[in-house]
């Protein structure tokens, strides 16, 4: 019970800060909906669906990637992360914690994307959201905890996307697939699968990316 | 482990895949039988004994990774860092091997329908980013910790690639394609067997030098640092 | 409480500390000296648990929880306000009776009128004075203080050394410092590092 107190007052710490701050979620709504933009006009006519899906996801991703790389800023910037780290608390609730907050912003930002490929480029059905949902999950866990390690070193804001696009690879795959096959349940059947995987994983190896 | 041993296990391992290498390489080319694809498909006795052997580099690496962050071993992480490595240089081999199968077989020097070539591309791109982050930090345990994590995501992330990879090629490639796994007669076999265990002793036995010679440069350094 | 012998902390081909031996009481009172880069941050984060030693030993024969590290940086999120700040460290550290608490030590470092300003707007005292309530929100058994009256104008050095002088008996302290003198009448043991 301890554990989810000090989950949800990490999470609560994340959003309250970005309600102060205000500068991650605005950049990632104008990222997404610029880049869908932009895709209007790197479509050729005639193009297939599953080209404006792809598109869609890289779309996504990258936004993802932007918030990503702001999420353990002030952390960094302040060396805030000692003080976390020397809670009692278990450390694995501050990868939570901060997941539950990336997947917030995450959401938001599809809430606004979604309807507006909806608008640009094709019809968005129950499928789509399912696969965008389960990915949202999947980029999150394992996001926050690349975000976590890139941050230990040099360039960081070069090394997040190094690390976090083979990861991302299944997630487009089920995602991508789950919106145009006419089975999706394989699709978001692996969307679920890496979900779990990984996110155990994660919660698991948390504790030695910000321990020595 | 007794000095002796230690000191002869390195040339007796050289031997041995020396010995097998030739083995093999006699083998491939005058006693399994030559095919329809003819000469072509005995590059399938190279590219798949090291395809092989780069994902048995990448497990030992992925194992030696968690013995450093469940058991704290001395030295795992040097050991997982020099696996990877190698895992690194047979998965190119693999890559370039796998195109000029591609390019004999279907004339072009990559196909995307190829599952195994995709996957080795995907875990090549995780593998060169787990040097970018060990590059990325200074020596110590916590670039220890860090790498050692990102290498078990790398032995997650290959059952996960393995099948997500599939499933693309469905909606990428719906023609169906002749697959093409070897169903092998006996020679073929034993050859292809001991091409693998071939392969499988050069890696230990490169995997051994590398490893002696990065432990020398500890040694070196802690000796430098005791005479301070 | 604590003991070290022979520790050794590197990192990569720099050594920081070599041969460090440390004795602590759980009322004892240490003075860590030194000149500028010779370890005595180094020392602070591995008697925190924040780093490993490279060779040695080292016994810490208290909870995490129990422990409390003023660091070099204040630790203290510039967004949020100064009782949101001690708020989140309270509810980390299981602080019983928090809002008392939090209030209680904002009055005693002089900072209650400044509570619901964000940390961003303060001076660098007052960051101080904020850390310093971080640092003593949950009655920790074991102080670890790395340079504590850094920043302090004369009216913040003497609420710490009225705090300092208070708690000495009844826990544990490494402290490190360019002013021992300050704190001779309570030091129980020095440790200079070369």
């Amino acid at each position: 019970m301890n554990y989810l107190a000090d989950v949800g007052a990490l999470a609560r710490k994340d959003l309250l800060l970005e309600l102060r701050a205000r500068d991650t979620l605005p950049a990632m709504l104008l990222f997404v909906v610029s880049t869908l933009v932009v895709f209007h006009f790197v479509l050729p006519t005639g193009s297939s669906d599953l080209a404006a899906t792809g598109l869609l996801w890289v779309a996504l991703l990258f936004t993802a990637l932007l918030g990503l790389s702001r999420s353990f800023a002030a952390e960094r910037e302040q060396g805030v992360i000692d003080g976390l780290v020397l809670a009692p608390s278990d450390r694995s609730a501050i990868w939570l914690g901060k997941a539950l907050s990336i997947l917030a912003f995450l959401v938001l930002a599809e809430v606004l994307a979604l309807p507006a490929y909806g608008l640009f480029f094709r019809p968005v059905d129950a499928a789509l959201v399912a696969g965008v949902a389960l990915a949202d999950v999947g980029i999150a866990a394992v996001g926050t905890l690349l975000a976590a390690m890139a941050t230990a070193g040099r360039a960081r804001e070069l090394l997040l996307p190094l690390l976090f696009l083979p990861l991302a690879i299944p997630i487009v795959v089920g995602g991508v697939g789950a919106s145009v096959a006419e089975d999706p349940g394989r699709y978001l059947g692996l969307l679920g699968l890496y979900d779990a995987l990984f996110a155990i994983i994660c919660w698991a190896s948390f504790e030695y990316v910000v321990t020595e | 482990m007794s000095t002796w041993s230690r000191n002869n296990r390195l040339p007796a391992l050289a031997t041995l895949a020396l010995i097998l290498t030739a083995a093999s390489i006699a083998l491939i080319f005058f006693y399994a039988p030559v095919d329809e694809d003819g000469l072509n498909q005995k590059i399938f006795y190279f590219h798949v004994p090291i395809a092989f052997t780069a994902y048995a580099c990448f497990g030992w690496g992925g194992w030696k990774a968690l013995r450093h962050l469940w058991k704290r071993d001395e030295g795992a992480d040097l050991e997982s860092y020099v696996a990877i490595h190698l895992g690194v240089i047979f998965g190119v081999l693999t890559l370039v091997t796998g195109s000029i199968w591609a390019r004999y077989r279907w004339g072009h020097w990559w196909v995307w329908s190829e599952d195994q070539l995709v996957l080795f591309l995907v875990l090549f791109r995780f593998y060169c980013a787990y040097f970018m982050l060990r590059y990325s930090l200074p020596a110590g345990p916590q670039r220890a910790n860090l790498s050692a994590v990102y290498a078990l995501f790398g032995v997650a992330l290959i059952p996960v690639s393995v099948l997500a990879i599939r499933l693309s090629q469905r909606f990428i490639h719906p023609i169906a394609f002749d697959k093409g796994g070897p169903n092998m007669a006996g020679s073929q076999f034993l050859t292809f067997c001991v091409a693998v265990l071939a392969m499988l002793t050069v890696a230990a036995t490169l995997y051994n030098l590398e490893l002696a010679g990065k432990r020398l440069d500890v040694r070196l350094r802690e000796l430098r640092e005791a005479l301070q | 409480m604590i003991r070290a012998r022979a520790l050794e902390k590197r990192y990569g081909d720099k050594r920081i500390l070599r041969g460090v031996e440390l004795d602590v009481d759980t009322d004892g009172f240490v003075l860590v000296t030194g000149p500028n880069g010779c370890g005595k941050t180094t020392l602070l984060r591995l008697l925190a648990g924040l780093a490993a030693p490279t060779r040695g030993e080292l016994d810490v024969a208290v909870d995490r929880g129990r422990i409390g590290y003023l660091a070099h940086e204040p630790l203290v999120y510039r967004e949020l306000t100064a009782l949101e700040n001690l708020d989140l460290y309270g509810r980390l550290y299981r602080v019983p009776e928090r809002r008392e608490r939090t209030g209680m030590l904002l009055e005693r470092f002089g900072l209650w009128d400044a509570r619901h300003a964000q940390a961003g707007s303060f001076s660098r005292g007052m960051l101080q004075r904020l850390a310093l309530c971080r640092t003593l929100l949950h009655e920790p058994s074991l102080l670890l203080l790395d340079e504590p009256y850094s920043g302090l104008d004369d009216e913040g050095a003497r609420l710490l050394d009225r705090e300092l002088r208070e708690r000495a008996q009844v826990a544990a302290f490494v402290v490190a410092t360019h002013e021992p003198q300050r704190l001779e009448p309570v030091a129980t043991a020095r440790l200079a590092l070369a």
